[in-house]
């Protein structure tokens, strides 16, 4: 049979509720995850972490483990094969963490020291729990605390802009007639998506094959190739389905791990991180210490913005948490000033982490600016109305668009703001203190280079390849629903091919930037099928494939500031004599271009909210200095939000047409958490007349801050 | 004589029986998804912790990573791969793949075989931290968002799904009701 699309044009697809195309496999259990597909002569590999923060290791003694039962060889840095970690990658350098086993220096604790490999999991784990290895130890150093007289302003980077600066700060503000000056922090926060990172690695038919979860199968490929100096061509790796990755599933151990040791064993060979070695090998977000000035004159109007954010990196490589960023894009004034400072640590190097810069940065900014609004008499969404600027603050390009102020406009009438008595700690229910705040959002609508194919196949049915990765998004989902449109034929006859690296080169799942980048890539490629069937000349048995690549493209686009924008309201109860603080309930309105699904999209936003809740309450990780390890390093000791502690969060958004753009679609994984912890800590001074500048805000933190509110009270009662 | 450190067993499963060697420090999760090939069951975190290992064990919820196979002898096993009734979606897995009750899916077979237990448990009258009256001659409680909160916050999900997980397990206990209710009519 041959099917032309010509006749009844299809369209509709994109924007309008669709289950995911794999959702029954998920529901059913069939869906296998990358630890879950079988091989014959499976080995299983176990790794072994450094127990000191810094030192050498002066000995592994692996002979009597073996001598234990099933176990196969034990890799470390006198015995494993050697890596080259001295290239360029997609991404940039690679972080020297991929050089396991290379020498015998451990710059922090939780550093992989050895893999042992076994014919059982079983075997392996007590295996590399009896492995001794001995180490001349080192002193560490672990402490992060604001204004550490080693800080240092890292380089610009192709991600990162350490500083920007225009006009004269302390000019501006002694011209101003309010000023809100103000230290935020926020702790060491970890990822734990719930599938833990795990890789199968087998050599096949000369080519190295990984089944592996990640955020994108194109990079971490071309990464393992670099590494052991393969020809591109000879390695695939594979992530069909992936369990969660918010930033955590790029390059980690385990994989150069699988393939050292299947290059030994000439056997698959599977490595799985327990949820504790998570916390040291996969990177977090670091603890921030932000500074914040802001003047203004007595009607809101902004003269003076300082933004300085201190974030710790390693000793081995560097990574800046970007939160003094989303000043550059949300507010202008006369004197701005933006910067990054580092401290290096010897902790595990952190990385990026959903809405990474924007997540910290908007819990001081926003926060900030709801002070501000206090000090001013102003309803805080009036203060942002009257600081909404017309170009980009800092590059003074043109927005794409910027429809934040529907935002505001939506939000506040779907959440009732609308005669706010601004006074804090009026409204009690009960033993219930109640607030309301609100918070604005922003977060980069960007794009990367990616091919795709797309498929007419002889029966009617069409194929999309593109090397795009699911991480829970509906990224299939959604490509089928973008192809649909272009080929003008209904969603339910183009299947997707997704998670092979084998399919081409396609940007990762991260940043924001994979609906945008993928979508790009397969309308070119399915317009031009759909061009090439209306000629009509009947769909051969191997079928029509049109393919495209978006680097051009990319390259040509206009130069002008591209962002999601968004507005986040919180109504929360807190319990000033147990300390306890609820959210009763979120609304976050969003701009953020076309809206392919918004069935999966709804969910991404309302879970990015949600990670916003638990950010603001819960989230904290501990780091003991002593041993320069985690205290309670599993999902008890760092507890984020379960189900009793969510309550009804609702995700919209107002039409944002983006004039001009190729694609219209800017991404949304990310701009849901941002703005969230500061509209809850908002509400929360909304609530109690208290202000919470660290995070969480833990129950002993607002007995605290309880009880020194009624000593100051008190004590001024006393005075009078 | 060396120790023995693995034994034969047979386990129920889903309505059919295996008969396996295991290793005694095999746990029931392992010999699900390295044994048997049962991968539904996820390993979160191997730890009691997360949930997503949750199975029906004689017809009640239990976490397969903090039991041993060997001690699962006897028992009624019943896994995600077992709960639909052939290609006929469970109610639960219908409502959770119509409200999209899950992103990354997987913490999924977790959260899924925990509600079908949780609608069973309330049925039956057992009480929760969220009940408001406890008092035996109460009744059953009605089967509200914080009683389904309470009783689900043993399953963790870090996509933060639990708005429309919450939404899905109300939808399929209301099925589940008014089908009670047409049985006793």
């Amino acid at each position: 049979m041959t099917t032309t699309t010509r006749g009844a044009a299809v369209t509709g697809a994109v924007g309008s509720a669709h289950t995911r195309v794999e959702g029954r496999d998920k529901v059913t259990g069939a869906a296998r995850f990358s630890g879950e597909v079988p091989f014959a002569e499976l080995t299983h590999g176990w790794l072994v972490l450094s127990t000191v923060a810094r030192g050498r290791i002066r000995s592994v003694e692996d002979g009597p483990v073996l001598a234990m039962p099933g176990v196969l060889t034990v890799l470390h840095h006198e015995n494993a094969p050697r890596v080259d970690i001295d290239y360029m990658g997609m991404l940039g350098r690679p972080n020297p963490i991929l050089g396991i086993f290379q020498h015998d220096r451990v710059p922090f604790a939780g550093w992989p020291v050895a893999l042992v490999v076994a014919e059982t999991s079983e075997q392996a784990r007590e295996a590399a729990e009896a492995l001794v290895v001995r180490y001349d130890e080192e002193p560490h150093d672990v402490a992060f605390r604001a204004g550490r007289p080693d800080a240092y302003t890292p380089q610009d980077s192709p991600l990162v802009q350490a500083e920007t600066e225009k006009g004269d700060l302390e000019a501006q503000l002694a011209a101003s007639a309010v000023v809100l000056e103000a230290e935020y922090t926020t702790p060491e926060e970890h990822h734990n998506p719930m599938e833990p990172h795990a890789a199968t690695a087998r050599w096949e038919g000369g080519r190295l094959d990984v089944i592996d979860s990640n955020q994108g199968s194109t990079w971490v490929a071309g990464e393992l190739a670099q590494l052991f100096s393969l020809d591109p061509a000879s390695v695939r790796v594979r992530s069909e389905h992936v369990g969660g990755a918010f930033g955590s599933k790029g390059l980690s151990p385990h994989q150069v791990a699988a393939v050292m040791a299947t290059t030994v064993l000439q056997r698959p060979v599977r490595v799985v991180l327990t949820r504790r070695q998570m916390f040291s090998l996969i990177g977090y977000r670091s603890p921030t210490a932000q500074r914040i000035r802001l003047g203004a004159d007595a009607d809101g109007r902004l003269r003076a913005l300082d933004h300085q954010a201190q974030s710790l990196t390693s000793t081995v490589y560097e990574f800046v948490e970007s939160s003094a960023v989303l000043g550059r894009v949300m507010y202008d004034a006369d004197a701005h000033h933006t910067l990054h400072r580092l401290v290096r640590l010897d902790v595990p190097t952190p990385t990026w982490m959903r809405a990474p810069g924007e997540a910290p940065g908007s819990f001081a900014l926003e926060s900030a600016l709801d002070e501000l609004a206090e000090k001013c008499g102003m309803d805080p969404i009036a203060l942002r109305v009257r600081n909404e600027p017309g170009t980009a603050p800092v590059s003074g390009l043109p927005f794409s668009s910027r429809n934040v102020l529907a935002c505001y406009e939506e939000g506040a009438r779907r959440f009732g703001w609308a005669g706010r008595d601004p006074r804090p700690g009026l409204r009690r229910e009960g033993r219930w203190l109640l607030g309301t705040g609100m918070a604005a959002a922003t977060y980069p609508s960007g794009v990367g280079p990616s091919t795709a194919a797309v498929t007419a196949e002889p029966d009617g049915t069409f194929t999309v390849r593109i090397n795009a990765a699911d991480v829970g998004t509906g990224a299939r989902t959604a490509m089928a629903l973008v192809a649909a449109d272009a080929l003008e034929v209904e969603a339910d006859r183009v299947r997707v091919r997704i998670g092979d690296s084998d399919l081409g080169p396609a940007m990762i799942a991260g940043g924001s930037m994979g609906t945008r980048s993928w979508g790009w890539a397969v309308t070119i490629a399915a317009n031009e099928l759909r061009e090439l069937l209306a000629l009509g000349d009947g769909i051969p048995p191997e079928g029509i494939t049109a393919r495209s690549n978006t680097a051009e493209a990319i390259g040509a686009l206009a130069q002008q500031e591209r962002h999601s924008f968004g507005a986040q309201f919180a109504e929360v109860a807190v319990d000033e004599d147990t300390g306890e603080v609820r959210v009763r309930r979120l609304l976050g309105i969003f701009a953020a271009g076309t809206i392919v699904n918004p069935l999966t999209a709804r969910s991404q936003l309302v879970g990015g909210m949600t990670w916003g809740l638990s950010m603001a309450l819960h989230e904290e990780a501990v780091r003991d200095q002593a041993s320069g390890g985690h205290v309670g390093a599993d999902l008890v000791g760092y507890h984020y939000a379960a189900h009793a502690d969510v309550p009804v969060i609702e995700a919209d958004w107002v039409d944002d047409p983006v004039p001009g753009d190729p694609v219209g679609i800017k991404g949304i994984g990310e701009i849901g958490i941002v703005g969230v912890a500061a509209a809850i800590a908002n509400a929360v001074w909304h609530a109690t007349g208290v202000r919470h500048r660290n995070l969480p805000i833990r129950p002993d933190r607002v007995l605290r801050a309880a009880d020194e509110a009624r000593r100051r009270a008190a004590g001024g009662a006393r005075g009078a | 004589m060396t120790p023995s450190t693995s034994s034969a067993i047979t386990l129920n499963i889903n309505g059919e029986k295996y008969l396996l060697p295991v290793d005694h420090r095999t746990t029931l999760l392992d010999a699900l998804r390295e044994h048997l090939d049962l991968t539904g069951s996820k390993k979160g975190c191997d730890q009691g912790q997360c949930g997503a290992c949750t199975v029906l064990v004689d017809g009640r919820r239990a976490l397969s990573c903090l039991q041993l196979a060997v001690a699962a002898e006897g028992r009624v096993i019943t896994t995600i791969e077992g709960v639909a009734d052939g290609d006929r979606l469970h109610p639960v897995q219908q409502a959770f793949l119509d409200l999209d009750g899950f992103q990354c899916g997987y913490c999924t077979p977790g959260q899924i075989c925990s509600a079908i237990a949780v609608i069973e448990e309330h049925a039956a009258g057992w009480p929760s931290a969220a009940t408001d009256d406890l008092r035996p001659d109460a009744g059953v409680p009605a089967l509200g968002a914080e009683e389904i909160r309470e009783r689900m916050s043993g399953n963790l999900c870090r996509c933060g799904a639990y708005v429309s997980i919450v939404q899905a397990v109300a939808r399929a206990a209301e099925a589940a009701g008014s089908e009670d209710k047409e049985a006793v009519a």
